[in-house]
């Protein structure tokens, strides 16, 4: 079985986003970009598989601009076999980000094609579920454990009330949560050798995907600004306060 | 404008995440609910006496018993007919199902809002909540999903909405439902709980993460939520996460616990309307945005607590 799995390059999460002075968005010049952490998850997984017998080969795919190859040359160094750049420098919506990945999963044919549930950046969490519809496969978003047998995969999935087990039938699309797995880091020998591991660059157009906004940003601005209170010295003086504010008689 | 609304509910009950969505939606016209499920007479009816609702559709399959996306997302999208905007709290249930019906009907899904700006457009939080968009959609039909934590809860009754049976597509016959481990607790519920105690990776083990911080929250009626990082050393379960990618809460207190407050955990809580933060370290990020703080050695200061109360 092939595997996809879709990775964006986002701001890394260790650093505070800082929203542009004109309020046309955060400010991403000299910020540090990582590999989405939800995606990182998603490769590993993929490796895994593989690494099980489950899979044969896994085909990384990003959507973004020329620097997003750094990306794939993570996912390379970590275990993928190519990797797919679909090169533009515009923002690319969910949906076309979706409609996109249809494309490559009709040309691929992976058994399974997973994803992160959703980017650090514009928090979405729609790519997935919209990639799923657009193939009419089924879908295990948030998943917590993912066990391939014969056609099926049963995807445990992190929910409000606890966990859910489903069964799909695949082809499926799955999507990360953080308890997963744990991301491997590349080894120096493979950073080296995902250096010469194929990569294609491909346009939009290629696919004859309008990726036009549907969404139009207005504006960014900070969020409303909490300010730090008070120290209390003692547990009787954090009582003291826990009283004033009507949390406790 | 018309919305249609997708209830939440367990055990014949319409959750409380139901009413912030149906606020939301009321301010962009009409509302109608859609009740999806397998023996759904009494969600319905409860449903109907929502304030403000005008119709509630139910539809009731043995196929639409696990909320699975597969089957409900066909329903509502055929549905979407006769709507301008479907909208779902944005819970798991709803982030799960929302997304498939925006990508059949060809729209670009409006996530999370906090605010309704206008008829098409919205703020929403982007980048773990440090910065908010506000965004104009050019879709005819807008998928929406609601941060429940940021509207007035609609009033479970004084409504008088009409019922219509509705029938979906059926089971597509590419998912099924195998079972659920769901924690049960006497506790609130973390999205609708008044009081939270919180606890983080300080704790050091499940043992005294739960032998410490039960006790507290018992004796103030609270929810119990965790860092990711004790929920990462299994201190606590998943469905016990806030930040970023786990809940979104905002309750009249929350009492963070040896939780140092990286920016995806202030995420998940900095609209709490009083934040007190217990940490040994008085350096702690969660201080610069904690009402009252102390520091100390938590291993003393809760049991302390949790007595002097």
């Amino acid at each position: 079985m092939k595997l996809l799995v879709a990775v964006k390059r986002v701001i890394d999460f260790n650093v505070k986003p800082r929203v542009k002075a004109d309020g046309t968005g955060v400010d991403l010049a000299n910020v540090k970009m990582s590999m989405n952490p939800f995606d990182e998850i998603a490769v590993e997984e993929a490796i895994r598989l593989k690494e099980k017998g489950a899979a044969t080969e896994i085909v990384a795919v990003s959507i973004g601009p020329a620097k997003a190859q750094e990306t794939l040359r993570t996912a390379l160094a970590m275990g993928a076999d190519r990797a797919i750049l679909i090169q533009t420098d515009d923002e690319v919506e969910p949906l076309a980000v979706a409609k996109l990945l249809a494309k490559v999963t009709e040309e691929e044919q992976p058994g399974l094609v997973i994803l992160g549930k959703q980017a650090i950046d514009d928090d979405s969490n729609q790519t997935g579920q919209m990639l799923a519809a657009l193939l009419g496969w089924p879908q295990g978003t948030f998943a917590s454990k993912v066990e391939l047998s014969g056609d099926k995969v049963d995807v445990t999935r992190e929910v409000d009330g606890g966990l859910e087990t489903v069964k799909l039938s695949t082809p499926a699309v799955v999507t990360t949560d953080l308890r997963l797995n744990e991301p491997r880091y590349a080894s120096l020998p493979n950073i080296m050798k995902a250096k010469s591991k194929p990569l294609a660059t491909k346009a939009p157009a290629d696919y004859g995907v309008d990726t036009a906004p549907r969404l139009q940003t207005l504006k960014v601005a900070e969020p409303p600004k909490r300010s730090a209170g008070v120290k209390v010295a003692d547990v009787d003086e954090l009582i003291g306060k826990l009283k004033t504010l009507g949390v406790v008689a | 404008m018309t919305s249609l609304v997708l209830v939440e509910h367990e055990g014949g009950q319409v959750k409380d995440a139901t009413l912030a969505t149906v606020t939301a939606a009321t301010k962009l016209g009409d509302v109608h609910l859609l009740v999806a499920g397998q023996g759904v007479g009494a969600v319905t009816e409860a449903a109907a006496k929502i304030a403000g609702v005008g119709k509630v559709l139910a539809a009731d399959d043995a196929s639409l018993a696990h909320n699975l996306a597969e089957n409900v997302a066909p329903l509502v999208a055929g549905l979407m007919a006769s709507y301008d905007a479907f909208v779902t709290p944005a819970t798991t249930t709803g982030k799960n199902i929302a997304p498939r019906v925006a990508a059949l009907l060809d729209v670009m899904q409006i996530s999370d809002i906090l605010s309704v700006e206008g008829a098409d457009t919205f703020t929403r939080p982007i980048y773990a909540g440090n910065a908010i968009a506000t965004v104009k959609s050019s879709d005819a039909k807008k998928v929406i999903t609601v941060r429940t934590t940021a509207f007035e809860k609609a009033a479970a009754s004084g409504g008088s909405g009409t019922v219509e049976t509705v029938t979906g597509a059926g089971d597509k016959g590419i998912s099924s439902f195998v079972g659920a481990e769901l924690s049960k607790s006497e506790r609130p519920e973390l999205t609708s709980a008044k009081i939270i105690v919180s606890g983080g990776r300080a704790f050091g083990s499940s043992d005294q993460f739960h032998s410490l911080l039960d006790p507290l929250a018992d004796k103030l009626k609270a929810g119990v939520g965790a860092s990711r990082a004790a929920v990462d050393a299994g201190y606590a379960p998943n469905d016990y996460q806030v930040g970023q990618t786990g809940k979104i809460v905002a309750p009249e207190v929350y009492i963070a616990i040896g939780i140092s407050g990286a920016i995806q955990h202030l995420a998940g809580m900095k609209d709490s309307k009083t934040i007190v933060a217990i940490n040994k370290d008085e350096d702690a990020p969660i201080f610069q945005v904690a009402d009252v703080g102390l520091v100390g050695d938590l291993f003393k200061i809760v049991p302390e607590l949790t007595e002097k109360l």
